[in-house]
Parts: structure tokens; sequence; C-alpha cells
């Protein structure tokens, strides 16, 4: 049996042995970067448990925590509930996003712009 | 009132609600699945939208660079890794595949350890007193599973939070779904499945009597083997008593009875005599050994495999010359970053070298390509064009070999 001081919450933090690579210059940003990610995470938590309950309601009228926690998607709920949790990620990640497209176009800086406008 | 469109099929995950539930699979709450739901997602998006942008920051801004810095090309992978590490865009894609691997272990273990005790009595009443579980505590955890935790898994596959813990196998088993977005279908077992499919129809009516599953982890892929040879004898092993308990338990829940669960080393086989065997197999494990036991493991599967019996190892593709230097990176990048530090030298190994020095000969190997089998109505098969996952899609390579056969042909001639 788990101890009463068995603080499940905090051993699911655990780090992983192994150093963990660094990606940006400063280190802190690598803090600031697993904190909002954990964000934009929990914020399709929201909206999920927001679908839910607009569903539910819609169904039933009336609902309780339990109707919540046992709501299963029908196929074409789960479609469109993927469609949600997809159009969000591309909505937040429109930075990242828009990087990849820069790399496509590869397109001028807007001061080499300027100076040719001043020109034509 | 949903305005998506429906009529548009958009390439979005499964949810986590359509996963498969067994005697110990962990009980989710509302937002657990919506975590798993998230991250499936996000990993399509990292791989699809995002993941395309590595290759052209290599063709447009780092191999230019390169060239003119050293006025040759790349000569490894190794090169192009260290210079695609300075590019920004691949640093950002890199630190956020890192994260979404973490988020995958935390939610994962979250949903676990808030149901530990539970977990733990549901296993024990599957394994106690059963003889089809057998642990060994003499048995070490080798130097190549406890150098880093593999996968950034916290405590790694043998990691106990509690005496007699099956949390690490629990932890490991739901979160496959997120990290290869459903691709590995309900049980994640499209491995095991996909080899019930490939035997059926490269040797039909045969039955072995005896299988050997080696790091067989939480035993998702061999329970479909199990159940489809439902006569035939299975020993499954693997170095981890925590994921043991979990497999041993999970394979009693669906029926699989005929698979012994053994903690063992496949370094050492020696309680099994010479051609005890008629199947010796692993499912992408050889990457997570090392370069000194990855061939002690094949010469010790060679030598208990019967004559006539069948070697089978599902792997990634090794990196050979045709493989461009940039593919070998991409691949590459698990190793470096997802905590698997031997993928990288396993796969430029030279399988059918290390195979033939256990004993096989040349002219019996084969390679063969297995794709995950899922159920498609509601999980997406696995991706292997541009947008694949290295290393995570559901696609492998099979090295096999059957032992003698031909001595054995000319024999019954």
């Amino acid at each position: 049996m788990a101890e009463e001081n068995f603080d499940w919450m905090a051993t699911a933090n655990k780090k992983a042995k192994g150093k963990r690579p660094e990606y940006f210059d400063d280190p802190e940003d690598e803090r600031m970067l697993s904190i909002l990610m954990a964000v934009v995470g929990e914020v399709s938590v929201l909206r999920e448990r927001m679908d839910t309950v607009e569903r539910l309601l819609e169904a039933k009228g009336s609902i309780n925590r339990a109707d919540i926690e046992s709501y299963t998607p029908d196929k074409q709920a789960a479609y469109e509930r993927g469609a949600m949790i997809r159009e969000y990620i591309y909505r937040v990640m429109r930075g990242p996003h828009q990087m990849v497209q820069e790399l496509e176009q590869s397109e001028p800086p807007v001061e080499e712009v300027s100076r040719e406008l001043k020109e034509i | 009132m949903s305005t998506t469109p429906t009529e548009q099929k958009l390439d979005v995950a499964p949810p986590y609600n359509a996963v498969a539930r067994h005697g110990v699979s962990p009980e989710p709450s509302h937002d657990e699945v919506a975590r798993f739901d998230f991250l499936a997602n996000f990993n399509k998006f990292l791989s699809g939208a995002l993941g395309p942008g590595n290759k052209l920051a290599y063709d447009r801004r780092v191999l230019p660079a390169f060239l003119k810095e050293h006025g040759r090309e790349p000569q490894d992978r190794f090169e192009i890794r260290h210079a695609m590490n300075k590019d920004p865009f691949h640093k950002f894609w890199s630190a956020l595949k890192r994260n979404s691997m973490e988020m995958r272990q935390q939610n994962g273990r979250s949903m676990v350890l808030r149901q530990i005790d539970e977990l733990n009595a549901r296993a024990r009443q599957f394994n106690e007193g059963r003889d089809t579980l057998e642990l060994n505590p003499e048995i070490d955890v080798p130097r190549y599973q406890s150098a880093v935790d593999i996968h950034c898994m916290p405590g790694s596959y043998h990691g106990e939070e509690l005496p007699g813990d099956v949390s690490a196998g629990a932890n490991y088993d739901c979160g496959i779904f997120a990290t290869t977005a459903g691709g590995l279908g309900a049980l994640s077992d499209g491995g095991g499945q996909a080899l019930v499919e490939w035997i059926k129809k490269e040797r039909p009516g045969w039955e072995p009597r005896r299988v050997l599953d080696i790091g067989t982890t939480v035993g998702h892929n061999i329970v479909p083997l199990a159940l489809a040879f439902p006569n035939t004898e299975f020993i499954a092993i693997d170095t981890a008593a925590p994921i043991l308990r979990y497999a041993h338990a999970r394979a009693q829940s669906l029926g699989a009875t005929n698979i012994t669960f053994i903690q063992a080393n496949a370094e050492d086989l020696s309680r099994w005599d010479d051609g005890t065997f008629d199947w010796v197999q692993t499912t992408m494990f050889l990457h997570e050994t090392s370069g000194k036991a990855l061939p002690r493991i094949i010469a010790e599967g060679y030598r208990v495999l019967a004559d006539g019996g069948l070697m089978f190892h599902l792997e990634q593709p090794e990196y050979s010359d045709a493989m461009p230097l940039y593919e070998q990176f991409i691949r590459d990048w698990d190793a470096f970053n997802n905590n698997e530090p031997f993928w990288s030298s396993m796969h430029a190994l030279d399988m059918k070298t290390v195979m033939v020095e256990a004993g096989f000969d040349r002219a019996e190997l084969f390679e063969s390509g297995v794709r995950a089998v899922v159920d498609t109505d509601i999980f997406p098969e696995a991706a292997t064009g541009d947008d694949e996952d290295h290393g995570r899609a559901a696609y492998w390579h099979a090295y096999g070999a059957w032992k003698n056969s031909d001595q054995m042909q000319h024999a019954a001639e």
C-alpha cells in the first residue's frame, strides 16, 4: 500500500536520468518553454472539457460531474474534437509554423524591399 | 453547435477513449484522456506540419554554410547534427519535440501514480500463485538499461515507486498511444498483429512448438501471437521485474495464458538447451542494448533455436551507404534527444554480419518490411512518406533467417 506520504503529484514530475539536451542559448528559456507548453496542453484540456459539457447539456439538459467523467464521444464527435484540437494547435503554433513557410519562400528582408521601393 | 467541416477529412488522431482496456489498464479521468488527445495531435503536428522545416533549414541554410566553411560536403550524420544543432528552426523544433516527450511521461505517470494502489492490487490478482510469472531478483539491470532512462521515462523499465509496483509498465503501456498518435492501434499491439499476419502468409499452417520473445516489455507484441497460436508455448523475457509484473497481468487478462514471463537477461540463455525454440524474436528491442550485448543476444538466440526454426527481429532500417546522410541524421534524433543512446550505433551495424557471426549461413538471411496492423476504421495507418516520424512510425524492417533450412531440405530429399 502507498504510504500516506506518497505524493503522486510530486513523483509524477520526477526527472529522467540522463543529462537533458540544451536547445537554447539561455538555459532559462528551456524552463520557460516547458512551462508554456504545459499551459498550452492544459488549455486544450479545458477546451475538451468544455466541449464535453456542451455536448452533454445539449443531449440531456442537465448533468453532473460523473456524466463528464464517463463521457465517451461517438465517432463523429471524436472526429470533431480532433479537428478542434488540431485547429487550436495550428493557432498557438503560428510562430513556429511560419518559420517553415519562411524557409519555403526565403524572402528578402523588408529593409532590402524598402531600398528597392525607393528606386521604383 | 459545431462548425467543423465534417465533409473534410482532416488528419486527426483518434481519441484516447478509443483505446481498448484490459485488466490492468489505468482508468483515465476525463482530463487525463484530454491530455493524451492533445499530445497525440501535437505529435502529428510536429512530424507533419513542422517536420519538413528541418529539411528546408538544412538545404537552404545549414548545408550552404557548411560548404562555405569546410569547402566540402558533410562526411557523416554527426557533422550534420552538429551543424543542425545551431540552426534556429531545428533548435526550436527539437525543443518542442523534447517537451512533448517529457509531457507524455508526466501525463502518463500522473495518471498511473494517482491510482497506484488500485493498479498494484489488480496486477496481484492476476499474478499471485500463477507459475507463468517467474521473477528473479538475482538478475542485474544491465548498464545499457541503467545508464540513462530510456525514452525519458523516469525510472525507466525497472523503476519502482513502491515495492512490488507495476507503474513502470502501466505508464509505458498507456503512453505509446500519445507518442505514436494512435498509430499502433487499440491495444498498441500493431507490431504483434503484424507478426501474426506475416507468419500466416509466409508459412501457412505452421505451428511452432515454443517461441522465445526477447525484451518483451509489457508483452504487447507477443500477446497477439500467443492468441493466434493457442497450442504453442511462449516464453517472454525481460530484465525488469516491474514491467514483467504488469506484462503478465496484462496478458492473463487478455486471455493469453500460454505465455510464461521470466526475468532473464538474453545475453545468457543457459537455462534453455540448444534447439529449444522454433521461433526466437525481438520487436524494437535491439537498439536498447549495447555493442557487446547485441551479438551475444543473437548468438544465444541462435543456439537455442531449433533447426528449421525462425529468427526474426523487427527494427528500424540500418543506415547503409544508400541512405542519404540527412536521412540518417534525422533518424538519429531519438538517440540524442530521447535517451536512446545505442540507437545511433545499432542502426549503423550490419545486422546481416552479426547474424552470420552467430552461425547463420548468409544465404539463409532475408529482409522483410512489416507494417503495423491496426483497425484502420478508428486508428490511422502508419505513414511512410515525408511526414514519417522517423523512429516512431509503425513500419519496420525485419531481419530474419530460417536456421539450417537448406540443410534440412537437402536431408529430406
